[in-house]
């Protein structure tokens, strides 16, 4: 095996780690509620932004790690926003939903490109994370290794949260059968809010590791956010096994195939590889079973 | 909803009112705003094909700019053909340093070759792709994603391939087109008519279509895709069916659009142009054939209007459109007025 390809698989499980933490909260909420937000690249971009603004605060190493509760507190929050004002009103129209919320993609979007400028603000990450490794004759960014630790991080979190919480029963029993659980007296709306705070939160999050890796610009959720729906496609209704799953396959395809082509046509191949992949499995890598028809 | 007239409120009135403002325009419009009207017509062509999958068949694309643009880019290389003296190249592949016609542009010199790439490209690519995915019983939001990503790739694919494609800049610079010159005014005019019969063949081809069994059975689709199934049919050929008309009108429309505009470029059919034909018929009305042609020279007309001037309130005043009509006028403006008629 030759450094190029160890450079890539490496590459890969930093930009799967990336498709992971963008989709995980898109994968929780379509789960729920069948519903896709299309802003919720924006909430990466809005992590990102108040990463930047943290760091003006308080800047150097403290800075970083004051910046991911704050991200994730602010995405959080705009996300609840967004749910309770627009997307609950529109909930048995998913449809509908994708093009509302796009609508306040756009004006996301452009109120960034007013209040921060077009260009973009660069976040000066600690010199801890600036620094890198030398493994196997690869260099390892320590930036990049910092991501995959943070997604780890969030998808142990995540699992120790639906599996052992009493949230993440109601999570689960929610997402298996709505109308058993909102028979037997779950407040499912709570849940659902609940839940599309969390994965916006989680979004602002990786809008903070992107701010690692780049300048922060007003459309820097968009070219994370289509493979992320990519992933969700892919991922299987309601799993976030499959959604890990596929991020990890599609982050290292992603990478791999950069290695025999430029980045235009690997983005290409990632959709042809998606399409191939739902004649196989058209239910997604893992999907939970149910015995609804219309799933 | 069986009751096809229902959807169309002004069913009687508004075809006519179209029709005649269509054939009054070249006497009453200056060769520049008749070749924006021309422009928009183009975009109503699309409009309509939305109708057919989105309102009919309940099919979300965002990624109609792509058969928008296989269309356009048909063209295109035929007329960036047409103007060069034989044996050279064109401008633009000089200077990424080609000194050949990649293979794949030479049939494009042919002007009969053309006309059937506009035809048939876009058809085949959109029932190839449609089928992949439905018929394995993908669809909805999932089938919105994907045409998404679609739109991305492509537009990604062309602005990549700066040597053989033109790049972000696109194609542009058209002098001709089968022998008739751009500049004079005489085919401006002739185009416009073109684009006015195209506009009408395929306004009456879709409103019988959609009265048809074929449209009663794309409703039920969308409607209940399993008691469809549970029925005796397969809902997968109808959609696809539905799919490949649509890319077909968006791939004719593309290529007048680029007769009018004179430009066709990644700019014109990427992401974000892609959602802006839903748009236009989400404001129309996606039940309403006529409200779709309506709301594509609404929009089209608003946004000249508003982004030569306030570029950046464009973008709010689409994003609030979007929400705003989605949430409050689920049937667009055709809807609005069966209300008030009702």
């Amino acid at each position: 095996m030759d450094a190029l390809f160890l450079n890539q698989l490496f590459n890969g499980a930093s930009l799967a780690s990336l498709y992971l933490l963008a989709a995980l909260g898109l994968a929780l909420s379509f789960g729920l509620m069948r519903v896709i937000n299309m802003a919720h690249g924006e909430m990466l971009m809005l992590g990102g932004y108040l990463a930047w603004m943290t760091l003006l605060v308080v800047p150097g190493a403290l800075g970083i790690i004051l910046a991911i509760p704050v991200a994730f507190v602010g995405a959080a929050a705009m996300g609840g926003f967004i749910q309770s004002t627009l997307i609950r009103r529109l909930s048995a129209r998913p449809l509908d939903t994708l093009l509302a919320t796009w609508g306040v993609s756009l004006i996301l979007q452009q109120g960034a490109r007013d209040l921060f400028g077009a260009v973009g603000v660069e976040v000066r990450a600690p010199e801890w994370l600036t620094g890198s490794f030398v493994a196997f004759g690869v260099t390892l960014p320590s930036a990049r290794l910092f991501i995959i630790l943070i997604a780890a991080l969030v998808l142990g979190g995540l699992a120790l949260l639906l599996l052992k919480t009493r949230i993440g029963l109601l999570v689960r029993a929610v997402n298996q059968d709505r109308m058993m659980a909102s028979a037997s007296g779950i407040d499912v709306k709570r849940v659902d809010f609940a839940i599309f705070c969390l994965g916006s939160g989680v979004a602002g999050l990786a809008g903070v590791m992107l701010a690692l890796l780049g300048p922060v610009t007003p459309n820097v959720g968009q070219s994370y956010i289509i493979p992320a729906f990519l992933v969700v496609v892919m991922g299987g209704l309601g799993s976030i096994v499959g959604t890990t799953a596929s991020a990890i396959i599609l982050g290292l395809f992603a990478a791999l195939a950069q290695i025999f082509v430029d980045v235009s046509v690997a983005q290409m191949l990632l959709l042809v590889f998606v399409i191939l992949f739902i004649q196989v499995r058209p239910q997604g890598v893992i999907a939970v079973k149910t015995r609804q028809l219309d799933a | 909803m069986p009751d096809l007239s229902r959807l169309d409120p002004l069913k009687p009135v508004l075809p006519w009112l179209l029709l005649a403002l269509g054939l009054v325009a070249p006497f009453a419009l200056s060769a520049y705003d008749l070749n924006l009207l021309a422009r928009f017509m183009a975009m109503g062509i699309l409009a309509l094909g939305l109708v057919l999958i989105w309102g009919h068949g309940g099919i979300l694309s965002l990624g109609q700019g792509v058969f928008f643009g296989l269309g356009g880019y048909a063209i295109a290389l035929h007329m960036k053909l047409a103007d060069l003296p034989s044996g050279e190249i064109p401008d633009f592949m000089v200077w990424s340093g080609r000194d050949s016609l990649p293979f794949w542009w030479i049939p494009f010199s042919s002007p009969a070759f053309t006309i059937a790439a506009i035809l048939i490209v876009p058809t085949l690519v959109g029932a190839l792709f449609s089928w992949a995915v439905f018929h394995r019983r993908v669809g909805g939001t999932y089938f919105a994603l994907i045409t998404q990503a679609l739109a991305l790739a492509f537009s990604t694919l062309i602005i990549s391939r700066q040597d053989v494609t033109g790049g972000f800049n696109g194609l542009t610079d058209f002098y001709s087109v089968f022998g008739f010159g751009l500049s004079s005014p005489g085919t401006g005019s002739g185009l416009y008519w073109v684009t006015l019969v195209v506009l009408c063949i395929a306004f009456v081809a879709l409103r019988w279509l959609l009265a048809s069994r074929f449209g009663i059975l794309l409703r039920a689709a969308r409607d209940g895709e399993n008691r469809v199934r549970f029925l005796g049919y397969s809902p997968t050929p109808f959609k696809v069916v539905a799919f490949a008309i649509a890319a077909m009108l968006a791939g004719i429309g593309g290529a007048l659009f680029t007769l009018h505009a004179g430009v066709v470029s990644p700019a014109l059919i990427g992401v974000v142009p892609s959602i802006e034909m839903v748009v236009w018929v989400a404001i129309g009305g996606r039940y309403s054939l006529a409200g779709a042609i309506v709301g594509a020279l609404l929009v089209n007309l608003a946004r000249d209007a508003v982004s030569s001037a306030f570029p950046e309130l464009w973008l709010y005043l689409m994003g609030v459109l979007f929400i705003f009509v989605v949430t409050l006028l689920p049937r667009g403006l055709a809807g609005l007025v069966q209300g008030k008629a009702a």
